[in-house]
């Protein structure tokens, strides 16, 4: 399974890159492989402030619906239009056409609590 | 093989019937500005062609009458024939008669009424809502009412739900306008109660759970979740979706729960399945009763009458009394079962879950929260092994799947409710057919089905690119 060394992660599978004093969101190649086909993503409206946790997206596959959690606080500042029409990028690409949303941070500091790619890495194993 | 729609199966002018006497025309009963302007496309078939092509769909049909149907969370039990002869008693009845002229089934409604709170220990009830969800909905529009009547809509915006539980919860609860938070469940399966402690506060609408919960276990702490709930001011609300494991055993309302709701059409034998119609009535406790939908059915001196004045319910929330016929088939179901026949079926549901669980772990299955099982349990493939493909090569060996991917804490998941009403025989048929899967070869499973009416569907062109509706492209 592919986990990228640039980037956070969290326990619920979200990935977070930062770029600048914003954080690209998607979800990892084992989450879209958990999935399965995805059909359909609910993007939150851009603006919207959220809490570290807080359920901002939902990805809809054949076999189940799934929250996607903020990592960190912030405000919503861009949604992947791209996914409306092709929801399959997920799959595709999760790492990178199949982003999610960005997020603008209250603080780059908060990255510091997420996992890096070896603490994910164990996740996953205490999960198999 | 393709089997045709009704509609094309239509030829111009043909008929099943010819009416020898002179019927009136349309145009002689009603007003012309009423009529349409083009008669209704409805296929046009002799009397034989209609057979031939209800019984073809009849036999194409999977239900519980033709196989073992063990869905987890569906309680998809027998639906005994007799109730069918009971529902019929009812045929003639409008919904718009004199309640003077219908005291029967105004009777059989509060009858029914008692019946289920004694079962579930609420003290009043609405028979209204047309399904579980439906009952849902009413339950937590009920509790908002509370709230709102308290002074505490606007400060209690939250509803708590376990992340094992039904999907329609989170979705009840955001529909009511609430946020949704999940708690997790602990090492055993059950609620984690240092993270309920933790998200219980001012800012708490409700906590809806199910119990036996969607693993099939008891909440064995339930009694301190619902002592922690009432110290918050929250609303402990119950989905009767397992009440099956419990019914006349242990009552959600000596819990201290506050809300109930039920699924006629799970827990009491109403036909179930192929889109309805169900039936969820709502108990609750006193303090909640003002706000139940109107109309309730009442007994007074000079009889049983609809109830229509409760200046603080919120509302109708179904046309009439709800699904009618589907409370005749449960108050027959209670009346022939009685208490004891109650208790006996929940004892054999949870019996017969117990058995088979036993079977499949023979068989390599395994199970994650191993616990005391009620009337389900959810079990997991051997690795290497998909729900999906076993549950499409069941189809094969003639049984219907049980639940697969659900719930979501369990990965692969295979949730099985044999219910009660199954012998042992079908039980062990059906887990030597789950034990024949593992043994068949890769390329066997991942093309499976192979001789039903339609193969393996293709699930995402099905979920992107539906085609809902018939035209006549002619």
């Amino acid at each position: 399974m592919d986990i990228p060394k640039d980037r956070f992660y969290t326990k619920t599978h979200e990935w977070a890159l930062p770029e600048g004093d914003t954080v690209l969101v998607g979800i990892t190649d084992y989450a879209q492989d958990a999935l399965g086909d995805v059909v359909y993503v609910e993007l939150p409206e851009v603006g919207r402030a959220v809490e570290k946790g807080e359920a901002v997206a939902v990805v809809e596959s054949v076999k189940t619906a799934s929250d996607i959690y903020a990592p960190v606080a912030g405000e919503i500042v861009e949604v992947n239009l791209a996914l409306e029409k092709t929801p399959e990028l997920v799959n595709q690409d999760p790492y990178g056409e199949g982003w999610i949303f960005r997020l603008k941070p209250r603080d780059m500091g908060d990255l510091d609590e997420l996992l890096d790619a070896g603490g994910y890495q164990e996740v996953l194993e205490s999960e198999a | 093989m393709s089997f045709p729609l009704i509609f094309e199966r239509s030829r111009k002018g043909r008929r099943g019937l010819k009416l020898v006497k002179a019927v009136p025309k349309a145009e002689d009963l009603i007003p012309k500005e009423h009529l349409r302007e083009v008669p209704p496309r409805l296929p046009e078939v002799d009397e034989l062609t209609l057979v031939r092509h209800y019984t073809g769909l009849s036999r194409r049909q999977v239900g519980v009458d033709t196989t073992f149907y063990p869905l987890g969370s569906c309680t998809m039990k027998y639906n005994p024939k007799l109730h069918e002869e009971a529902a019929r008693l009812f045929a003639d009845l409008h919904p718009y008669q004199d309640p003077k002229t219908a005291q029967g089934a105004l009777r059989l409604m509060w009858e029914l009424g008692e019946y289920l709170k004694a079962l579930t220990g609420m003290d009043a009830i609405t028979l209204e809502p047309a399904a579980g969800a439906h009952g849902e909905l009413t339950g937590i529009l009920i509790i908002r009412a509370y709230h709102e009547d308290r002074g505490e809509g606007r400060t209690r915006r939250v509803v708590l739900v376990p992340d094992s539980a039904h999907g329609s919860n989170p979705a009840t609860a955001s529909m009511a306008g609430y946020q949704v938070r999940e708690i997790p469940s602990g090492p055993e399966g059950e609620v984690d109660l240092e993270a309920l402690k933790r998200e219980l506060g001012p800012h708490v609408a409700a906590l809806m759970l199910t119990n036996p919960n969607t693993l099939g276990l008891f909440e064995r702490r339930i009694l301190e979740i619902s002592r922690l709930c009432k110290e918050a001011g929250v609303q402990l609300y119950y989905d009767g979706a397992n009440l099956n494991a419990i019914m006349g055993w242990a009552r959600p309302g000596d819990m201290g729960f506050d809300v109930v709701h039920l699924n006629l059409h799970k827990t009491f034998t109403v036909p179930h399945g192929g889109g309805g119609p169900g039936s969820g009535p709502v108990g609750v406790k006193a303090h909640l009763a003002p706000y139940l939908p109107v109309p309730l059915v009442a007994k007074g001196e000079e009889g049983f009458y609809l109830d229509f004045h409760r200046p603080k319910s919120i509302g109708r929330v179904r046309s009439f009394y709800g699904n009618f016929l589907a409370l005749v088939r449960a108050w027959a179901y209670i009346r022939t079962l009685g208490l004891e026949g109650l208790k006996k079926a929940a004892a054999l549901a949870v019996l017969n879950a117990r058995y088979l669980k036993e079977l499949l772990k023979e068989k390599g299955y395994r199970v994650p929260y191993d616990g005391p099982s009620m009337h389900e349990f959810v079990a997991q493939p051997p690795q290497g092994f998909r729900a999906l493909d076993l549950a499409k090569g069941l189809l094969e060996l003639g049984f219907h799947p049980p639940t697969v991917y659900f719930p979501l804490i369990v990965k692969e998941a295979l949730m099985v409710e044999p219910t009660e009403t199954e012998a042992k025989e079908t039980l062990e048929a059906f887990a030597e057919a789950m034990g024949e899967l593992l043994e068949k070869p890769k390329e066997w499973l991942e093309n499976a089905p192979y001789s039903t009416p339609v193969r393996r569907l293709d699930e995402l062109r099905a979920n992107k690119h539906p085609k809902l509706t018939y035209f006549d492209e002619g």
